[in-house]
């Protein structure tokens, strides 16, 4: 009866939705922002450490959501992990138009293995209601990484 | 019209009333439209959809101005809606009925009107658990603007309004508005009106019933009731959007002060005075939504041809079988169990969120609602804050799609495992 829907829940997006990596709380960490997707009541916290060279050392969240968007937040703090801030904006705009339109011309440049490791979520870009559960943990990450922010928080709408 | 539905003693004939709606005909992803999200908004019969068309091809024009035959004939039909809606609850006299924009705007004209014009600080509002947050947010907003207190009756175990919490609630008479729904748009519960209302008037409180719900699943009847208030919208009932009813007696609409300001409202315009219009006209500012008028006479002239006991014959029987069905579903939750419920069923699968179990509940041609149905505190007070699905009947609801349903919650589930 579902076939056609293993394009959008892809084995690696049911296993990361049930055992989301990186999932707790990051004492220590330097950088930290919430998410919400007031639509669905998903929410999310988001921990991330950078270090004083500016990379990404570590990043790691807590909250509740859909299969989605437990697995796009689990896969992002693996893929995250080691980049610079600005490799970290690059990487949150080209998935952000990989969930909006299923391909994203740009990715053979530069990133390519990181975003080879996103793209079970390309499937989404077919649900136009289900996009932002895939982008919630990117806005996340965006507004934990903003500059002088004193609130940092980010929702879907 | 009292004729096309005559023959059925037995019940309501589905198959005859799916003909009315034509949106139901069609396929969604290649499979039969089950559209069980009716409690969002329900779907348009033709003869509401032909009613508004005809208003607008040959009877519109503004009302109450035009001393022409278009007006008059626009006027006839707005103020002949109004009187359709009075007889619909009950209603002692047409002038008890205000037309607004939906429910909520309903709600909020009494918080503003009767909550700051009437009410007086110290004074308290007794809503529900089970509310919707169209009658939460209104009060928060008067409690936090006039200084009025605002109390929150629990919901038990079973889904039902706990009658010695809202006695407790009301014991120092400082309640001067007690305001719950009349069935709630999550469980399906149809709260005893009744006996709200008595506890509320023995304790010195108005009560206004949110009807949203129950106008479209229970005969209403506001004097036999005993409220004070009554609001519900028309596009759950079958209805156009854009059209919302605020009932209320006579004597606390004289008392209340207008809500909003405009043309229509008024008696008399000075720049140094102005006169309110008597009611309903007082709480009508601007042009009101006068095609919409005669689709909700539409859609209650259609609701009346089947007869409520016909369509509660109907939902009975659907309300039934879902239990039935949705209780073999291994690893589904339902919402409440109470003992009178109508045609709303919220469930929460055990190894799916609501919101990818909806895609793929989508995905086999059934539309449900997925979240908190704008009832977030009921969600949390059951420890759902994740949300859950949301199917809800609708006089076109078939058995057969109750059986879709449960097939594809079964088949959803072994998919996520």
């Amino acid at each position: 009866m579902f076939d056609d829907l293993r394009d959008l829940y892809q084995e690696v997006i049911l296993d990361h939705g049930r055992k989301p990596r990186n999932f707790r709380r990051l004492e220590g960490a330097n950088r930290v922002a919430r998410g919400d997707n007031p639509l669905c009541g998903d929410r999310m916290e988001l921990f991330v450490n950078v270090s004083p060279e500016g990379r990404i050392a570590e990043a790691a969240f807590q909250g509740r959501g859909c299969a989605i968007s437990m697995a796009s937040a689990s896969l992002m703090t693996e893929t995250v992990r080691g980049k610079t801030q600005a490799e970290a904006a690059e990487l949150s705009g080209k998935f952000r138009e990989l969930a909006m339109s299923g391909v994203c011309p740009d990715c053979g440049a530069s990133l390519a293995g990181e975003m080879e490791r996103l793209q079970p979520l390309a499937g989404v870009h077919e649900f136009p209601s289900r996009v932002k559960c895939a982008t919630l943990a990117w806005h996340t990450l965006n507004a934990a990484l903003a500059d002088g922010a004193e609130e940092r928080n980010a929702t879907s709408e | 019209m009292d004729g096309h539905f005559a023959a059925s003693d037995a019940g309501l004939d589905v198959a005859r009333v799916r003909e009315d709606f034509p949106i139901l005909a069609q396929t969604v992803r290649g499979k039969p439209l089950v559209f069980l999200d009716s409690a969002a908004s329900a779907q348009k019969p033709r003869q509401v959809i032909s009613a508004m068309v005809r208003c607008m091809e040959t009877a519109y024009a503004n009302v109450h101005r035009g001393p022409y035959y278009l007006s008059e004939q626009a006027t006839d039909a707005y103020e002949a809606a109004r009187a359709a809606v009075a007889r619909f609850l009950g209603a002692a006299d047409a002038r008890e009925v205000v037309f607004t924009r939906n429910a909520t705007e309903s709600i909020n004209l009494v918080a503003h009107s009767y909550g700051r014009g009437v009410l007086r600080p110290g004074q308290a509002v007794l809503i529900s658990e089970m509310e919707h947050h169209a009658n939460i947010v209104p009060w928060q907003m008067l409690r936090d603007g006039h200084g009025v207190e605002l109390r929150v009756c629990r919901v038990t175990e079973a889904g039902e309004i706990d009658l010695e919490d809202l006695s407790a609630k009301l014991a120092d008479g400082k309640v001067g508005l007690v305001a719950v729904t009349h069935m709630s748009n999550v469980l399906g519960t149809v709260t005893p009106a009744e006996r709200i209302a008595a506890l509320a008037h023995e304790a010195g409180a108005l009560v206004l019933f949110d009807g949203s719900q129950a106008a479209v699943h229970r005969r209403v009847d506001v004097q036999a009731i005993g409220a004070d208030f009554y609001a519900f919208t028309g596009h759950k009932l079958y209805g156009p959007t854009g059209i919302g009813v605020l009932w209320a007696r006579a004597e606390l609409l004289d008392r209340m002060p207008p809500f909003l300001g405009g043309g229509e409202m008024i008696s008399s315009v000075t720049f140094e005075k102005t006169e309110w219009a008597p009611a309903p006209a007082k709480f009508e500012a601007g042009t009101p939504p006068i095609v919409e008028a005669v689709g909700l006479r539409a859609a209650i002239d259609y609701v009346s041809a089947i007869g409520m006991p016909a369509s509660e014959a109907h939902e009975r029987r659907l309300v039934d079988h879902a239990m039935r069905r949705l209780s073999d579903v291994e690893g589904l939750t339902v919402l409440g169990r109470a003992q009178d419920r109508g045609g709303v069923f919220s469930f929460a699968l055990d190894n799916a969120h609501p919101h990818d179990l909806s895609t793929l509940l989508d995905r086999a041609g059934i539309a449900v609602r997925a979240g908190r149905h704008c009832a977030e505190p009921l969600h949390a007070r059951f420890g759902l804050e994740g949300g859950t699905c949301r199917a809800s009947f609708g006089l076109y609801t078939t058995v057969e799609e109750v059986d879709t349903l449960a097939e594809a919650l079964t088949k959803a589930r072994e998919f996520f495992n």
